[in-house]
């Protein structure tokens, strides 16, 4: 089992490495000058070369991806003398439209993306599974039906649509809550818990039901392994034979799915966070696109980069405690 | 004075509906069970051998699944009870093995863990420890080496003989009256085949267990039963004691069966004796016997055989039951002529 | 008496890599799944191998139609040494030597009308013009025993017998001259079993065909076998014809292995003396020095775990047609 492990994380090293590397030289061979984007419309050549030695623009190619490799362990100094300044580790770079290190940046919008995706998370996976396992129990019956017909419309529905319809409906027609305006839950408890409600609504839906077809199908066929039947032969209860069985062997392809799908989440839900204002990393890098602020651009790609990657290393670890026939590899 | 007999069961029917159509696995048949003896219930792919015996422990029961009939075991009726009462029967009284013994047990839990359920399920308030002793009694019982070490191993972690152990060892913890086995052995070798037929029969003895085997290997029911019940198109078609049927078969099909088999046994080169045709679709039974498009003596009787169900009716001199119109003296001298 | 050599197997060996030591997940030693097998197949005749799970004879099935590459040995057709060949006269290669599967359900694409899944191989090698090809399938169903009008059909439509007839017409494509049947009849019901059977014998008789028959099913090889091997554990150790292996069986683990069958007469009448092997089979992962069936033999001595016996004649005395053995103490032996 730790020899399992052990691999898996060697790998995952690697594999950052490798992602890491990647996404610093697809914005390093872009055709445009970082340096130039530094500084507005009006912007003189001397501040642009100024700027360019500051950033380390002029060194080339693998020493700056080395100075920003360093940077994210051991912080980075920009410039010298009395102007330089200094990004504390990890450094993922500086923005100058914003004035600020990427890493503070990151670190202000973060945990908004992080309350969203996991009070999603939370919600798509108890209605999703809940639903599911209840349409797969019923089979052919009418609840499995109209859960069939609820989900085929939840699926096709794009994320911004069910954004503006739910906002529309609860905070303008009927009026039963504010427009979301973001608060820490460690502030203001209660605006945070209304702010965040239609968002994870929103996201939920569409989620909620894939997962819901997904579970309902794996249900329906762990309970026709030969297993299941033993099980009843043995003389379990119904709700015995659900759990410990036909749950046990469905579940685990869904949950490591559903590992996958909330690392996704975490590298911003940038159409949910538009639509409500949140200020979290979607929101961040869509900023960051408009404004061609390359350093945050960078960063946010990294961070999600880095999440896809963790979250698959846990996903397979993950998978090999819940089923034992994976461990042998 | 006869005696009671342990199961019995009468004029079963199971229909199934799919979207093709109604499905008549099985239709009207009747066998009793005694303790200590072993039924084998012989017939090919879609005879509806596995149906009937599922139909024992109500595991057919679901949405598309329709049964009629009775199934007393030791006087009570297993088709009527409630739900809490069949599971009290399940895995205690009456228990049931599967063919794959890899599929049969659950993956994600450990041998031991699936034995000591099976065994708490009905001594609720035995503790686990208690429990756990008992199942590696019956681990060694049942010829698993090393049981203390491997108890807690999880099935794919052994072979499919040592696998269909396990099974048996999760049946029989509770020692039940009948053991129902669905094609125990098919999935194995044969030298594990012969451990293992081997095993049920010791168990059986020790116990005085009722075996019903179902299977389509003649050689394994030549060896191991005692009664035999050969189906055909979800129907029994002939009753009889072991050494009856294979020594005076009183229906075309075992005649059939018995040939096929014996002529792949001897030695001599030549043909294969075959039954021509394959086995009637269960969607579409036919008025009349089944059996007829592929039954060599049907020319003789051809109207009867082809409107009216044969229904199973003893055939003197001997003790047997055949479903065929033409289960005369005649019959079985003819038949008797062929075979010596 | 005996025909000329048509395939003949030099000491084959196939070894799978198995499992994962260490972080690198470098190999942890190796299936021997096929370890050093000598076999001849005459023309017109069929080689029957028998064993069971895990003793390599799929393996070597695969191997024997290059469908595996061996790790070692070579494999001779028709003079041939075929076991290196590749793109363009592995291509023809194909057309001399096909193979039929054992799961009749499995083994046909569900996609494809029976007429496609039996005219692909002529269209792959091309042997057939466009235009004949209709008649050349038809022509094959009909040798095969299904109706030629069903060309359109899909393989579900089919039973599992006939799907098996279609596995064959699909092998007699190329007029090949050997035919590889993997179990072809083990996952049929008896009464179709033995048609299936018949069928092979008749085709074998009609074209000239040589078969390599394996099967665990022992009654089923000893109608259809001119020459039974018996494997173990990836080595053959015992070679014989049918009449001799039978009744006379030279090795222990034949002997065990003929005595499992159970035999469709009631057991009042039949009183055998039946051997019971002990445990399982051993991995063969890492398989013992010596004799292989050395653990589960009743007679085995110090000899046997400590060196392996060479596949031979039984004793000195023993004559040609008595067939081979690898044993230290053979059954028969004087």
């Amino acid at each position: 089992m730790t020899t399992f492990i052990a691999r898996r994380i060697l790998f995952a090293l690697v594999l950052l490495a490798a992602v890491s590397l990647f996404t610093y030289l697809l914005f390093a061979l872009l055709p445009t000058d970082p340096a130039a984007l530094t500084c507005g419309k009006n912007c003189k050549p001397e501040l642009i070369a100024a700027n360019r030695v500051r950033l380390g623009y002029d060194k080339p190619i693998y020493e700056q991806y080395w100075q920003f490799i360093k940077g994210i362990f051991a912080g980075r100094t920009y410039g010298s003398g009395d102007i330089a300044f200094t990004c504390p580790a990890p450094s993922l770079g500086y923005s100058f439209n914003q004035h600020e290190c990427v890493s503070t940046l990151i670190g202000k919008t973060f945990p908004v993306t992080a309350f969203l995706s996991l009070g999603a998370f939370v919600l798509w996976m108890l209605l999703g599974v809940g639903t599911g396992t209840f349409a797969a129990l019923h089979r052919g019956k009418w609840q499995d039906r109209l859960t069939s017909v609820v989900t085929s419309i939840g699926v096709s529905l794009p994320t911004f649509y069910v954004g503006l319809l739910v906002l529309f409906s609860v905070v303008i027609w009927l009026q039963w809550l504010p427009f979301p305006h973001y608060a820490s839950p460690t502030e203001n408890f209660h605006d945070f818990l209304a702010a965040m409600i239609l968002p994870w609504i929103t996201l939920a839906v569409l989620s909620a039901a894939s997962y819901t077809r997904l579970t309902r199908n794996g249900v329906l066929e762990a309970m026709n392994e030969d297993f299941v039947r033993f099980g009843v032969a043995k003389g379990l209860k119904n709700r015995t034979v659900i759990r410990r069985y036909v749950l046990r062997a469905a579940l685990i392809p869904i949950v490591t799915i559903a590992g996958l799908d909330f690392a996704a989440l975490l590298g911003g839900a940038i159409v949910t966070e538009s639509v409500f204002s949140l200020p979290g990393m979607g929101r961040l890098a869509i900023r960051s696109v408009t404004d061609s602020d390359l350093p945050v651009l960078v960063g946010t790609t990294l961070v999600a980069a880095v999440f896809i990657v963790m979250a698959n290393t846990i996903v397979d670890i993950v998978y090999g405690v819940l089923d034992p026939r994976v461990r042998v590899k | 004075m006869e005696k009671i007999p342990l199961l019995s069961v009468e004029n079963l029917n199971v229909e199934f509906s799919t979207p093709d159509g109604v499905v008549h696995a099985v239709n009207n048949v009747s066998f009793a069970v005694e303790s200590g003896k072993t039924l084998g219930i012989v017939g090919e792919s879609g005879s509806g051998k596995s149906v009937t015996a599922s139909s024992i422990l109500k595991l057919n029961s679901g949405v598309t699944a329709k049964t009629q009939g009775a199934i007393l075991f030791n006087g009570r009726d297993v088709l009527g009870a409630d739900d809490k009462a069949i599971r009290s029967i399940r895995g205690s009284e009456i228990a049931m093995i599967f063919q794959d013994p890899l599929s049969a047990l659950n993956p994600y839990y450990t041998i031991g863990n699936q034995i000591v359920e099976a065994y708490r399920v009905h001594h609720r308030d035995v503790k686990k420890g208690a429990a756990r002793k008992i199942a590696l009694e019956m681990l060694h019982r049942v010829g698993i080496p090393n049981p203390e070490a491997r108890i807690d191993e999880y099935p794919h972690q052994f072979s499919g003989g040592m696998r269909q152990r396990i099974v048996i060892a999760t049946a029989l913890i509770n020692s039940p009256k009948l053991l129902i086995a669905d094609e125990p052995t098919t999935a194995l070798d044969v030298t594990v085949q012969a451990q293992i037929l081997d095993l049920m029969k010791d168990i059986q003895k020790e116990n005085s267990m009722a075996i019903i085997l179902i299977t389509h290997d003649l050689g394994v029911v030549a060896e191991t039963c005692d009664d035999v019940a050969v189906m055909y198109g979800g129907r029994i078609v002939e009753k009889a004691t072991v050494n009856e049927l294979f020594l005076t078969p009183t229906h075309p099909y075992s005649f059939g069966l018995l040939g096929a088999v014996r002529s792949l046994d001897n030695s001599a080169r030549g043909e294969l004796q075959t039954i021509a045709g394959s086995p009637p679709s269960l969607l579409h039974l036919p008025s009349g016997c089944s059996f007829l498009p592929r039954c060599g003596y049907a020319q003789q009787n051809l109207a009867q055989c082809s409107s009216v169900v044969p229904e199973l009716g003893k055939v003197s001199p001997t003790e047997s039951f055949s479903a065929c119109h033409l289960r005369t003296e005649a019959l079985i001298s003819l038949k008797m002529k062929e075979i010596a | 008496m005996s025909s000329e050599i048509l395939l003949e197997g030099k000491s084959l060996v196939k070894y799978f890599p198995h499992g994962s030591k260490g972080i690198f997940g470098k190999s942890d030693g190796f299936v021997q799944a096929v370890d050093g097998v000598n076999l001849v197949l005459r023309k017109g005749q069929t080689l029957g191998i028998v064993g069971e799970s895990g003793c390599g004879k799929s393996t070597l099935a695969r191997v024997l139609t290059r469908l595996i590459e061996p790790t070692s040995g070579n494999i001779i057709l028709d003079g041939r040494d075929i076991t290196k060949v590749s793109g363009k006269e592995l291509q023809s290669l194909r057309r001399d030597i096909q193979m039929i599967f054992q799961d009749p359900f499995s083994s046909l694409n569900p996609r494809h009308s029976v007429g496609e899944i039996i005219a692909s191989p002529m269209r792959i090698q091309n042997t057939v013009p466009k235009g004949n090809e209709k008649s050349r399938v038809q022509e094959l169903m009909e040798l095969v025993g299904l109706n030629p009008e069903h060309y359109n059909r899909y393989p579900h439509e089919f039973s599992g017998g006939q799907r098996q007839r279609i596995g064959i017409a699909r092998a007699l494509a190329l007029n090949p001259k050997v035919i590889v049947a993997d179990e072809p009849v083990s996952a049929l019901d008896v009464s179709i079993q033995a048609q299936i059977l018949n069928l092979l014998e008749q085709l074998q008789h009609d074209l000239g065909l040589s078969y390599v028959f394996i099967a665990h099913d022992l009654s089923v090889v000893r109608h259809i076998a001119d020459e039974v091997a018996v494997m173990y554990l990836g080595k053959v150790v015992e070679i014989a014809r049918p009449e001799v292996l039978y009744s006379a069986p030279a090795h222990p683990y034949t002997k065990a292995l003929l005595s499992a069958v159970p035999s469709a007469t009631p057991r009042a009448s039949h009183m055998h003396s039946r051997i019971v092997l002990q445990g399982d089979v051993p991995s063969p992962i890492n398989p013992p020095v010596g004799c292989r069936f050395a653990a589960r033999c009743w007679k085995a001595q110090d000899i046997c775990v400590a060196q392996e016996p060479a596949l031979g004649p039984q004793s000195f005395t023993s004559q040609p047609e008595e067939g081979l053995v690898a044993c230290h103490f053979p059954e028969n032996s004087n």
